[in-house]
């Protein structure tokens, strides 16, 4: 593998960080049975805080901690309209996008393109040096490390333990977790908290390491949606999500570097459109529509295969309110 | 009591508006700038004189076409996110007409806002087959194509419809004088055709929601649609027409900022009209009389905070911040009172109960059994 190569891989997976831990975050969220949809929003405002915190306190750690409190703020507003107010989730969550992105545009602007704090990128001793793998995987940032103990973490957690048994009992049979003895709005509270956390903790990847600063419009505005998307297309489970991402940013790249080769002669702005359609193809792919449609070209025995890879059920009480007595 | 009853609702009209001008007032303050100049410098920005008054109407003519077209689609259940792009294609094959086409003023001018009711209705129709035959959720639908209309606008503006002094990404040349919609005076500089068709579009959404079949269907469609499948409602037909009727109606808004607020076609030709709309559409739920009203409060913020940034060196995300806090503040307080209602009649009922519960024990004491 040649170093422009390594090169070219390592900073793909810099670039799909915080998509992963966005996606991954509200992975958390919505297998509690409750829809961040203020994603695009939260992730802006918390760039937007974590970098002027960062600033201001001269210490990264302090612009982090704070984004990340940002990204738990607006997805609690979220989960006490839905639980205490019985609004919809989806609607108070369309507001909270806009109204994030406008506060962080409002109360940012004395502070675009100025340079300040960074996370540095940190090899790890004996890691880094595996041949090809080293260099792609551990070469990188704090961020990127959490996001490797983030996607196993939140993978055994659901699958291998019991408060995440709970977790997901109560995002397909609030019911039943509750019949159970679990306190089911409690938990929603929670892990739409933790959930959120995680998306602040994109946003100051992104301001504080991926795309440096801060500036209007956001350099990563958009991401958000993209996020959203992955989790559907990820069927809510860590690791496809995580592919997902890994994909998506992969081949934002290949794009980009198609863009570059002097020998193809596409307008550079219809680029700008190359992760929206990726996005709908991603969503088509998964979506059961479409699923019956692609099946019925492939042989029999291989449709049930493919089915299976394919299919992406939403947690079953996914945006639905639970009325705990 | 029917006096407290009146007090209590006006609070909880009073309160979400007084709450997101205090939050609004609190983060100025936070920026170092007197709240009381800028909220003074919003107010005069749009009713100083008759021409910030026309400014204000012409973002009220198309962020209400928008919003009347959203209460369709709300009311058939649908999050059209996707109108901001459905204004942009809007705008997009208006110019298309006014850059290409040589025809008289009068036939050239419908022939423009048909095209745009098209192109915004196409988009739209996009959105909704995605939906009800592929099976991708309309919010995201709608988010992709938003940006991919931006992307073709971009695209247009640099490339085929760039001025002929060279690539810009600012605007394709001004259309030629018959292409563009006339200004009633020029004291005031709004289109009068536009304002008829504002409100027709508002008393042709009203009756067909109120008076007609398909008015029914969308509403049985938007509150269940399985059962309404069920009941015999078209369901799939009902929301592609909810998303077509939206998309036409918001590519004539789009047809109105190109072809009278700014005569060419600009990168992000809507500025946030159709989200705004959406919001209006959360404030208003599918009352459609009151779009008008709220459309023009939101208009007036929009146009009064432009000057902003030259007065007072502010962003003019400050409206945005202003109606998103407005919105939400509405929206909490709303679950506030079904909570205090919900509770009230619940103790109402308890009491009830104990009493009746008295009378019983007195009266069969035996028969009860707890």
């Amino acid at each position: 593998m040649t170093p422009e190569l390594i090169n070219t891989f390592n900073s793909i997976v810099a670039s799909a960080t915080p998509l992963v831990i966005a996606s991954i975050g509200e992975t958390i969220t919505e297998r509690a049975g409750v829809v961040n949809l203020s994603l695009n929003g939260s992730i802006i405002l918390a760039a937007m805080v974590g970098f002027v915190v960062a600033l201001a306190a001269d210490s990264a750690l302090v612009g982090v901690l704070c984004a990340m409190a940002i990204g738990a703020l607006v997805a609690v507003v979220i989960a006490a309209a839905d639980i205490e107010l019985k609004q919809d989730q989806v609607a108070i969550g369309f507001v909270l996008t806009l109204l994030a992105a406008d506060l962080a545009q409002f109360l940012g602007q004395n502070y675009t393109r100025i340079p300040g704090p960074q996370v540095l990128i940190t090899p790890l001793p004996l890691l880094s040096d595996i041949p090809i793998f080293g260099p792609i995987l551990f070469r990188q940032s704090l961020f990127v490390y959490f996001s490797y103990a983030l996607i196993f973490g939140v993978w055994f957690w659901l699958f291998y333990t019991r408060p995440g048994l709970a977790h997901r009992a109560v995002g397909e049979r609030p019911e039943a977790a509750f019949a159970r003895g679990t306190n089911v709005n409690r938990l929603r509270y929670l892990y739409t908290a933790v959930g959120g956390a995680l998306v602040g903790l994109a946003g100051a990847a992104y301001s504080l390491s991926v795309k440096p600063g801060w500036s209007t419009p956001p350099s990563m505005s958009g991401d958000g949606w993209i996020a959203l998307a992955i989790v559907i297309f990820g069927g809510w489970h860590p690791f496809r999500v995580v592919l997902g991402a890994y994909l998506f940013a992969g081949l934002r790249a290949l794009a980009s570097a198609i863009q570059r080769s002097p020998d193809v002669n596409i307008p550079a702005v219809l680029l700008n459109g190359v992760p929206w359609v990726l996005m709908i193809a991603t969503l088509l792919l998964v979506s059961s529509g479409s699923i019956e449609r692609l099946l019925r070209v492939l042989p029999r025995p291989a449709q049930k295969w493919m089915r299976n890879i394919l299919r992406s059920d939403p947690p079953a009480a996914l945006g639905t309110r639970f009325e705990q007595q | 009591m029917i006096k407290r009853g009146f007090i209590v609702q006006a609070g909880f009209a009073i309160v979400p508006i007084g709450l997101s001008l205090l939050i609004t007032a609190l983060l100025i303050a936070a920026t170092g700038t007197d709240p009381a100049a800028v909220f003074a410098l919003v107010w005069e920005g749009a009713f100083r004189d008759l021409r910030t008054a026309a400014q204000v109407v012409n973002f009220w003519i198309p962020l209400t076409l928008a919003a009347i077209g959203l209460v369709v689609t709300f009311t058939a259940g649908l999050w059209n996110i996707g109108v901001e792009g459905q204004i942009m294609m809007g705008a997009v094959f208006a110019s298309w007409a006014a850059l290409t086409l040589n025809l008289p003023h009068h036939l050239l001018i419908p022939v423009e806002i048909g095209l745009a009711a098209l192109g915004g209705a196409l988009w739209a129709a996009l959105v909704g087959f995605l939906k009800t035959r592929l099976g991708v959720h309309e919010i995201f639908g709608g988010v992709a194509l938003n940006a991919l209309a931006n992307v073709l606008s971009i695209y247009l503006i640099s490339g085929p419809w760039q001025p002929p002094e060279g690539g810009s990404v600012r605007a394709t040349p001004p259309f030629q004088p018959d292409a563009l919609l006339p200004p009633i005076s020029p004291a005031f500089t709004v289109n009068l055709l536009a304002v008829v068709v504002v409100a027709l579009a508002i008393a042709a959404v009203t009756i067909a929601l109120r008076g007609t079949r398909w008015g029914l269907q969308l509403k049985a469609t938007g509150k269940n649609p399985a059962s309404a499948l069920l009941l015999g409602v078209p369901t799939t037909r009902s929301v592609m027409s909810a998303f077509v009727v939206c998309g036409a109606l918001a590519g004539v808004a789009g047809a109105y900022r190109v072809l009278f607020t700014y005569g060419s076609l600009r990168p992000l030709v809507s500025g946030g009209i159709g989200f705004l709309g959406l919001l209006v559409v959360l404030l208003v739920s599918m009352r459609p009389l009151w779009v008008p009203i709220v459309t023009f409060a939101f208009a007036a913020i929009l146009s009064g905070s432009t000057r902003l940034r030259v007065a007072l060196q502010l962003d003019s995300s400050l409206a945005g911040v202003l109606q998103g806090t407005l919105v939400l503040a509405v929206l909490l307080t709303n679950g506030m009172r079904q909570r205090l209602a919900a509770r009230s009649k619940s103790a109402a009922r308890s009491s009830a109960v104990q009493r009746e519960d008295v009378v019983l024990t007195g009266a069969i004491h035996d028969s009860r059994t707890d």
